[in-house]
């Protein structure tokens, strides 16, 4: 039997998704016997005119991470999804924006601005952006722009299969991978993750008891490594959170931040607001939200240290969420 | 005129290209090389609640997310004033030092290194970690991939997971490794100061045999003239967790050293068109653009800006390497190519930092793990070696402890002038006369990934 053809490619990203394909180690070799890599830039040298070369559909299966922030983003992702026969996006970026996708709580001339013009190490008298210029010589040099905003990959191409996390852990892709290999295709538009919450595989002890009020991290002078973050008021993404990294975070004393997405079968959905489920999950834990005698300054208070709900609930799903953007005035 | 392009740019974190302009004889005219990606970290990172801030930069890089997570929350220690207890900074310590050598391996087996180990001429298809296997053998391979994991199980021990970890929190740490966690990163400390003298021999035969390597490496055009930074101890040896920024020229002159709270008297950055890579300069020189000059203000950070910046090494095999090299290639180098070695040596040191840290029981098992914090300062800036150089976080933070301000330099960046002048020199070296070949373009490349760059986390 001939070898299938895999490919690796980052879009708006941090490299952290490449390294946690390094990290399968072993299991590369696995790989590898199944497979030929024709495309992965953090290791191979494999150019994009390669790729324009190949054949449509020559690529069986493409990892997509990183999310889609500027034009060269979105034209590389149309070209791999023209060569690919499967798409898979790859990582919480490429799945629901990720963490970049918090940007779009600006414009891009916002953007542009604080980097480039207003941060304090900044010498730019001419107040110039990057942009397509000419130089001395004359020589034409074309930049890619930033999209107005960030999307994640199935907006602007169609995927097959989603895998999350930041990045992706690795027992979760090793079970993708050993799918793939095994040519038991799941249905499209799957997440390729277990489907419960973080919270169905943390070890900490929950008691169901009310929590009094939300605290930050450094407010807490202990934190009990044995007992439920959320129970000792840290806003703990667990429940809002697909399971398959075997709480990685809570085990290491801090709250689950919410990579790997909400937990449902189809990222298109409703249900994929991180943020409601949050939202609930606080509702049904929190004291005096649960009492309807509770007034609303009580509950102001015991929310006053959540001061930034939007950052910390769709921190990794910004552009998937029902906000999506900041609207233009 | 002509414009030949190598597009992406390969091997190495992030997005580039490398643009070469030439004249109506196929000479160089011009090159650039352009990131053109942006993600924009410094500003929407405003209004974020600040314990946040080691996470969210975190995804700056996934290849060196722990130096962003430490920059991170040492900037919110000082932002807090909650300077950690011992206990906690040996924690940190153990997991930066399990980074570093990470890192720097990853860079040396898979990213810059199979230029040098597989040699330059090597097909392009072969040239990566899967030719190394190939030639080297599976149980060469097993070691390379057993060393590497060994950096990234101490991050998971102490982080939770090895890339994006949990753990820092103002004046402090979240958790701490178990007696038996320091036995195992003993024994591991043992093997990984094994495993650099082995990488070191490697090295020392591919660069002696290759005549390539030999002669490109004391090359004019595989050098530059620049000044160097690095943090450094009280010693002026490389300290890669905390110290004072010193800044060498390139005749190895100490020109200023000052603690890293002072940086914006000293560093500033400039705007090009044709890149979103800022580029860093020392202010009292000054930015002329992409020029190789002493009236330049460009400098180079890593382990090469880090060697010429700095005085011998804190531990004795590294010490002794260090002579070697010192004895080779003398001090200031000012050679690229010699990045390899010194990083590699740099990977001797800290293995033998990480075996000192494991054999320090009672700083590392007992005390305080946490400072207590009462109320915002304001203003906190946190510094750091991080294996490609000096990492600079700087937060203005509101009495709610929401983010007001985000200012970030990261190590690429630092060495943005001086990687894009090397690929200058390489390209009118390697392709005068119309030739454009594929192992001669490659050639160009492997004068940008001696630095080890890492693009996305450049841009940011």
């Amino acid at each position: 039997m001939s070898k299938g053809k895999i490919a690796f490619y980052w879009a708006g990203s941090c490299g952290g998704c490449e390294v946690s394909i390094v990290d399968l180690d072993e299991m590369l070799f696995e790989v590898l016997e199944h497979f030929d890599i024709v495309f992965w830039p953090c290791a191979m040298d494999i150019k994009y005119s390669n790729v324009e070369d190949m054949d449509d559909e020559e690529i069986d299966v493409c990892f997509f991470n990183g999310c889609i922030r500027n034009e060269e983003n979105q034209a590389i992702a149309e070209l791999l999804r023209k060569k690919s026969k499967i798409m898979i996006a790859f990582g919480s970026c490429s799945h629901l924006g990720g963490i970049p996708g918090l940007g779009n709580l600006s414009t891009k001339e916002e953007i542009l601005e604080q980097v480039y013009k207003k941060s304090k190490s900044i010498y730019n008298e001419e107040g110039i952006y990057p942009s397509n210029s000419v130089d001395d010589h004359g020589n034409e040099i074309e930049i890619p722009s930033l999209r107005e905003h960030v999307d994640a990959l199935d907006d602007v191409v169609e995927v097959d299969y989603y895998i999350p996390g930041c990045p992706p852990p690795a027992d979760v892709i090793k079970t993708a991978l050993l799918t793939l290999i095994s040519g038991n295709i799941p249905p499209r538009s799957e997440v390729l993750a277990p489907n419960r919450t973080v919270c169905h595989e943390c070890k900490k002890e929950k008691r169901d008891i009310a929590v009094k009020e939300i605290k930050r991290v450094y407010q807490l002078d202990d934190i009990d490594p044995n007992r439920c973050l959320l129970e000792q008021g840290l806003l703990c993404m667990g429940p809002a959170t697909r399971e398959g990294c075997g709480a990685a975070c809570p085990s290491a004393n801090m709250p689950c931040t919410g990579c790997m997405g909400p937990p449902s079968a189809d990222p298109q959905s409703e249900n994929c607001e991180q943020g409601a489920r949050m939202i609930s999950a606080i509702a049904s834990i929190t004291d005096v939200v649960d009492e309807k005698n509770s007034e609303e300054e009580e509950i102001k208070a015991a929310l006053d240290e959540l001061r930034d709900p939007v950052g910390i609930m769709y921190m990794y799903s910004m552009p998937k969420s029902i906000l999506k953007r900041r609207r233009r005035e | 005129m002509s414009m030949i392009e190598i597009n992406p740019i390969t091997r190495l974190e992030g997005h580039g290209n490398i643009k070469i302009f030439k004249d109506d004889n196929g000479n160089v005219d011009s090159a650039y090389l352009q990131i053109p990606e942006l993600r924009g970290f410094e500003k929407f990172c405003m209004d974020r609640q600040c314990e946040l801030m080691p996470q969210l930069t975190s995804s700056i890089c996934g290849v060196c997310p722990i130096p962003h997570h430490l920059a991170s929350i040492k900037t919110l220690d000082n932002v807090f004033n909650a300077p950690p207890p011992e206990r906690a900074v040996a924690q940190r310590k153990l997991m930066h030092f399990g980074y570093f050598l990470e890192d720097h391996l990853l860079h040396f087996y898979f990213l810059g290194g199979p230029d040098l180990l597989l040699g330059p001429d090597c097909p392009p298809e072969k040239r990566n970690i899967i030719g190394i296997i190939e030639k080297y053998g599976k149980d060469v391979a097993t070691e390379i991939m057993e060393h590497r994991r060994m950096g990234q199980d101490i991050i998971k021990i102490l982080g939770g997971k090895a890339i994006h970890p949990a753990f820092g929190i103002p004046g402090g740490v979240s958790n701490a490794v178990t007696p038996k966690q320091l036995d195992d990163i003993e024994v591991m400390a043992r093997s990984l100061v094994k495993f650099s003298q082995f990488s070191l021999s490697l090295y020392k035969q591919k660069i002696h045999e290759d005549e390539f390597y030999s002669t490109a490496v004391v090359s004019d055009e595989y050098s530059l003239d620049c000044y160097n930074m690095g943090i450094v101890n009280d010693k002026n040896q490389p300290d890669y967790y905390d110290g004072d920024i010193r800044i060498t020229d390139a005749e190895g002159n100490e020109v200023i050293k000052f603690h890293p709270s002072e940086y914006l008297d000293h560093i500033g950055e400039a705007v090009e068109k044709f890149s979103y890579m800022k580029f860093p300069f020392y202010k009292k020189i000054g930015w002329k653009g992409l020029v190789e000059s002493k009236d330049n203000g460009v400098y180079r950070v890593g382990p090469l800006g880090r060697y010429n910046a700095t005085t011998g090494y804190s531990t004795p095999l590294a010490d002794k390497e260090g002579k070697e090299l010192e004895k080779t290639f003398g001090r200031p180098c000012n050679m690229t190519l010699a990045y390899h070695w010194i990083r590699l040596t740099e990977v001797l040191n800290v293995s033998e930092q990480l075996l000192e840290l494991a054999l320090d029981r009672d700083l590392v098992l007992e005390g305080d793990l946490r400072t207590p914090v009462n109320k915002v300062v304001g203003r906190g800036v946190g510094c750091i070696e991080a294996a490609r150089g000096t990492l600079i976080h700087d937060y203005e933070v509101d009495q709610n402890g929401l983010m007001k301000d985000v200012n970030l330099i990261v190590p690429t960046t630092h060495n943005a002038a001086a990687i894009s002048l090397s690929i200058t020199k390489a390209a009118q070296k390697e392709i005068d006369q119309g030739v454009t070949d594929k192992d001669h373009m490659n050639r160009v490349e492997l004068a940008l990934r001696a630095y080890d760059p890492c693009f996305g986390c450049a841009t940011h």
